[in-house]
């Protein structure tokens, strides 16, 4: 079979970045711009700013991948690019390069969800097996997905409020912990004990998740505490947190994986870093059937060599954008385009 | 300003049905409040006003939120923009129809409308207090027939 390749182009947040794949597996460019450095002084992503430097960006980050690939656009098969779910005005930058490029080039333009970008970036690991579950959990989301083959999605659960990402980062911040809270509350646990009752979370759909709950919990039992006048150690604050948390996730996630016979179960998204969740992870499937698959933190964050998986799998199914398509910040994951 | 009390979540459900209507598909709703007041519990009822049929979930990634319903809704989190003087590029959001809902919005006070419905929540105990106070005459009238 002929090489397909793939240049893909991600935008949707904080990251500028551009990746040339083949066949959905070899990588021959992978770069990434982050602002995380210019938000950082902001504590966390302005809208404005960050499409601005996407501008100043993109540009860049496409030309490089492509010197690196030692490629021209003449010589990739489509132009793959993150549709949404995101910020709008960081979208827009992203569509806006897919697109001159794909009328430029003559070159066919797909449109990626990013959702899917983040659980086919598990392909750049280990062939994926379907039917599979996955568990995507990040700064903006938490769901569990039951993928049967390459082209469907279903949605079995997913966050009622918070995100988990969000949940650490609120959390962290009450703690006084800075931002991004999750690391920094995954490291302090370390030297906590899950010792504080917190309350638990309470979902109407049996795969749905929540946090918000949770968060408002801590808040509540830090008052409380102030009240009666006695000391909160942080660490097992930190502790009882993301054991709860984590609980949760792993509760409905293992439901979901009883109750459909799956082959594979993925981790996908920044929080699939949190070293509590891998280890869960790791000893719930111990001594099961279905294969799990933890991805390194390199393929977790944003980038754009998991879109151009998406893209290629897209691609070889005959999936083709246009160029009326503009960006779409609440796109959901088994919308037809 | 006007107070309105929600011992339960149809209390609450009650109120943002209520200003649902009396804004009549275009507006601008701010709500302050701590961590777990329920800002986002208020905008989830009254999505479910609006004919949204997805899932509403806090906002504070992304910022902005766009749900399409009978009347859009523009869900925005200004929790992560705090101190913020510059523009935000959300001029197309308050312009447009639909209803915009600010969560946080004491964070940037300077670069929203200056019309609005101003709601605070307040928890005392087990109940929720909602401090409604509009700021300009369109927003004045609508406090009143709450």
């Amino acid at each position: 079979m002929k090489d397909v390749v793939i240049l893909a182009i991600e935008s949707s947040c904080d990251e500028s970045a551009c990746a040339i794949v083949k066949n959905g597996k070899e990588i021959l460019s992978n770069v990434v711009a982050t602002q995380i450095e210019v938000h950082e002084k902001f504590g966390g992503v302005l809208p404005e700013v960050a499409s601005r430097l996407h501008v100043e960006k993109i540009s860049a980050v496409v030309e490089e991948a492509l010197e690196e690939a030692k490629l021209s656009v003449d010589d990739v098969d489509a132009i793959a690019y993150t549709r949404g779910p995101g910020l709008i005005g960081s979208l827009h930058v992203g569509v806006q390069a897919a697109k001159t490029l794909a009328w430029a080039y003559q070159k066919p333009l797909i449109p990626i969800h990013h959702i899917k970008a983040h659980i086919f970036a598990n392909h750049l690991i280990t062939d994926l097996k379907f039917p599979l579950l996955s568990l995507v959990v990040s700064g903006g989301h938490s769901e569990i997905v039951l993928m049967s083959d390459e082209g469907s999605y279903e949605i079995l659960g997913q966050t009622q409020d918070d995100a988990i990402g969000e949940a650490y980062d609120k959390v962290a911040r009450v703690l006084d912990l800075g931002y991004p809270g999750g690391p920094k509350i995954d490291k302090l646990a370390k030297d906590g004990e899950a010792v504080y009752k917190l309350p638990q979370p309470k979902t109407e759909g049996i795969y749905d998740l929540s946090f918000s709950g949770l968060k408002s919990g801590v808040l509540q039992f830090i008052d409380r505490m102030k009240r009666k006048g006695e000391v909160i150690v942080d660490a097992n604050l930190a502790a009882s947190f993301q054991e709860t948390a984590l609980n949760e996730i792993m509760e409905k996630l293992l439901l979901a994986v009883d109750h459909y016979d799956v082959k594979q179960v993925l981790l996908a998204g920044g929080v699939a870093a949190n070293s509590a969740l891998r280890k869960k992870m790791e000893t719930a499937f111990e001594n099961r059937q279905e294969e799990l698959v933890l991805p390194p933190l390199w393929c977790c964050t944003d980038n754009a060599a998991m879109v151009a998986v998406a893209g290629y799998f897209a691609f070889i199914n005959g999936e083709r954008g246009t160029f009326e398509q503009s960006a779409k910040p609440s796109l959901r994951v088994n919308e037809e385009n | 300003m006007k107070e309105i009390k929600a011992r339960t979540i149809e209390d609450t459900n009650k109120l943002a049905e209520k200003i649902a209507m009396l804004l009549n598909g275009n507006g601008c709703i701010c709500l302050s409040g701590d961590l777990g007041a329920g800002k986002t519990t208020f905008t989830k009822a009254l999505g479910k006003v609006l004919g949204i049929e997805e899932v509403i979930t806090s906002p504070t990634f992304n910022i902005l939120k766009i749900y399409e319903g009978k009347h859009n809704l523009y869900h925005i989190d200004a929790y992560r923009l705090e101190g913020l003087k510059q523009d935000l590029g959300f001029e197309e959001v308050f312009e447009e129809d639909g209803i915009c809902v600010i969560e946080w919005y004491e964070f940037v006070k300077d670069i929203i409308p200056q019309q609005r419905l101003e709601i605070e929540i307040v928890l005392d105990g087990e109940i929720r207090v909602f401090k409604i106070h509009g700021t300009s005459s369109r927003y004045v009238e609508i406090e009143g027939e709450i």
